[in-house]
């Protein structure tokens, strides 16, 4: 089951990684959602996918009678879900105010904090 | 049910003892951050309590800091679990020397960065919660180097970054919406490397208290691809620490917002990337650091000289001071690369040096900025006549971000240049003794045009021009303040620095031998 998913998690990061490269910010955040998502389910795998089985001990035994899933890796994911989720909408908003106060969702176009060809310091006193 | 409960041995799987009230005191920073930090949220609304709350509660956590290095420089390295599960299970707080210290010195650079930001960060700022965002960064700076799960240090990067953003973008300027979107953009994924690094260690050690990982490091690993996860390590925090090739947002970024902000990202934030690093690579991979030594050695040559060439090629006096901070980073990580007991005492001291005198330099640099109306070296000038005292304060920072004698830098440097040489590394040792002379040259050339003329660029010598901006005598006390502690601290360092550097050679010796820190975490048996 590890081999698929592995292969899915791999066409997510791909997927993330050519739209991170474009000069959309929509694009940039859409990849940066995606990149998230390939890192949870990263995690997941790297966990191992084991039996479907609730990590519960049955009243009077102490520990569980057969192998049951990891409970670690959903705890880890859940809290990246949570950061990545949060993230997300943080960006969005910035994302949304930038294209409102610069007129532009395009990065090439972007210049106000690093002025394009800005000037060369000066040589005399 | 009591039958069963009795039972149970609870000793096979938590700690029973109850917990050393001075063993507690590693969480006392989460606490004070996180409690404070709400209470002014509740008090948005009221400006005018938001500076005594957060004065009160920034003092606190540095006296909480100095009493966990206190205590760990006298009883050795302290550790907490979280919920008693007995290690490697649950969270657990582990703070030695190295995380003690840089604690500390994170929470004095907090602590002027609060006081400074009373005059500086007006009524709207502080509604709009400049402090909760301090504080709140706080708690991820101070947790990321107290904490012993490496799964948690991500939590913590993720919480200081968030705050971050919210310093960063107050004040709603276009340059800020512009220079937030490339660092939250590119921090983001520096975060997310560190994520898939600590994705893949989980999946091949099935653990991830950073004494246990450590412990099983130490021993063969087989065919497991620790090279790959180290990789994706360096990746990660060196993008998070600015490192060449993955510095150019900060140039890119830490000049838009307001001084205050500006000064305790430049003094911290890249601090926590090199510390994450060390602790990464020298306590938890030493194996993987041989691999990489040489790699690490030419990313800091990389990125010293960015970080030179960066500033004198730059007009904009705090652009200029971002690729001063890049400049540090790479001597740091040269004493990473060389990962000696020298070259590692040389960079924590340097890093310690670069909090301290990096935000004094952003301080004054935000006050230079006031005072002259410009950020850009051609229309600032006269400022020496404008104030004599913040003239000197400057020239005190620029030599000691120069690393030259008298001031804390110069120590630093010369224990790292020693550990390089010992090492063999000439071409290191040469580089990051010219980071000496590029950053005097950048600086001093910034500070002879915005001080010693008397005027814009083209004002004739000895002609002396009015400043357009001022400041009343108590502004200038309250932003002053903080200058001149800093300043006062790089000079006792420069002068006496003994402690500190047996501080930093303490932290040096945990990071290489961490017997102490794994007997803290496993209570003397591993």
């Amino acid at each position: 089951m590890e081999a698929p998913l592995a292969l899915l998690v791999g066409c997510f990061f791909a997927a993330s990684v050519y739209l991170l490269m474009s000069d959309s910010l929509i694009r940039i955040i859409l990849g940066v959602a995606v990149l998230s998502n390939a890192i949870n389910l990263l995690i997941f795998v790297a966990g191992r996918i084991v039996k479907e089985v609730p990590p519960i001990i049955p009243e009077g035994a102490q520990v569980p009678p057969i192998d049951t899933a990891n409970p670690l890796p959903q705890a880890l994911v859940l809290t990246a879900i949570v950061i990545s989720f949060s993230f997300f909408a943080f960006l969005l908003v910035l994302i949304f105010r930038t294209y409102q106060a610069l007129g532009t969702d395009r990065t090439d176009e972007m210049h106000v904090a690093e002025p394009k060809g800005g000037p060369v310091p000066p040589r005399g006193y | 049910m009591a039958g069963t409960a009795e039972a149970v041995d609870l000793a096979a799987a938590m700690i029973t003892a109850p917990v050393a009230a001075a063993d507690a005191l590693v969480i006392a920073p989460t606490l004070i951050t996180v409690l404070f930090g709400a209470v002014l949220l509740l008090f948005r609304k009221r400006a005018v309590l938001q500076f005594p709350i957060g004065i009160f509660a920034l003092a606190l956590l540095v006296v909480a800091c100095a009493g966990i290095l206190a205590r760990v420089l006298t009883a050795g390295p302290i550790a907490m679990a979280m919920g008693s599960w007995l290690p490697p299970f649950g969270i657990n707080f582990t703070a030695d020397v190295l995380g003690a210290s840089f604690a500390f010195f994170a929470s004095l650079v907090a602590l002027t960065v609060g006081v400074f930001a009373t005059r500086d960060i007006d009524g709207l700022g502080r509604r709009y919660g400049f402090f909760p965002f301090l504080l709140l960064m706080m708690t991820g700076i101070c947790n990321a180097f107290l904490t012993g799960d490496i799964f948690n240090l991500y939590v913590w990067f993720e919480v200081m970054l968030i705050a971050s953003f919210g310093l960063m973008v107050l004040g709603n300027g276009k340059a800020q919406l512009d220079g937030a979107v490339r660092y939250a953009l590119l921090n983001l994924l520096a975060a997310g490397f560190f994520l898939i690094a600590t994705g893949y260690l989980y999946g091949a050690l099935g653990t991830l208290n950073m004494a246990d990982i450590a412990l099983r490091l130490r021993e063969p690993t087989g065919d497991l691809p620790m090279k790959t996860i180290a990789m994706l390590y360096i990746l990660g925090f060196g993008m998070k620490a600015a490192a060449f090739p993955l510095a150019f947002w900060l140039p890119a970024s830490y000049h838009t917002p307001s001084p205050a902000a500006g000064a305790i990202f430049a003094g911290l934030l890249t601090k926590v990337g090199a510390y994450a690093l060390m602790r990464t690579m020298i306590m938890l991979m030493p194996a993987e650091h041989q691999v990489y030594a040489d790699m690490l050695s030419w990313l800091a040559i990389g990125t010293i000289l960015l970080g030179s060439f960066g500033a004198m090629a730059e007009s904009d006096l705090r652009r200029m001071l971002g690729y001063i901070v890049i400049s540090g980073i790479g001597i740091i990580f040269a004493g990473i690369a060389l990962g000696s007991q020298g070259g590692l005492s040389g960079a924590i001291l340097y890093a310690i040096h670069s909090m301290l005198v990096m935000t004094a330099l952003y301080f004054a640099a935000g006050i230079a900025a006031h005072l002259g109306g410009s950020q850009e070296l051609r229309h600032l000038g006269g400022l020496y006549g404008a104030s004599p005292l913040l003239a000197g304060l400057m020239l005190a920072l620029v030599f000691s971000a120069a690393a030259l004698p008298p001031f804390s830098g110069f120590w630093a440097k010369v224990v790292v240049v020693q550990a390089a040489l010992a090492d063999q590394r000439w071409l290191l040792a040469g580089v990051v003794l010219s980071a000496s002379a590029f950053t005097a040259l950048a600086a001093g050339r910034a500070f002879a045009h915005a001080f010693w003329r008397g005027g814009p660029l083209g004002t004739p010598d000895g002609a002396e021009k009015a400043v357009p901006g001022e400041l009343s005598p108590f502004d200038q006390r309250v932003l002053y303040g903080p200058i001149i502690a800093l300043a006062g601290l790089t000079l006792v360092i420069g002068l006496y620095p003994a402690p500190f550097l047996r501080l930093a050679e303490a932290g040096a010796a945990g990071l290489l031998d961490p017997t102490p820190y794994f007997n803290a975490v496993f209570g003397g048996a591993p």
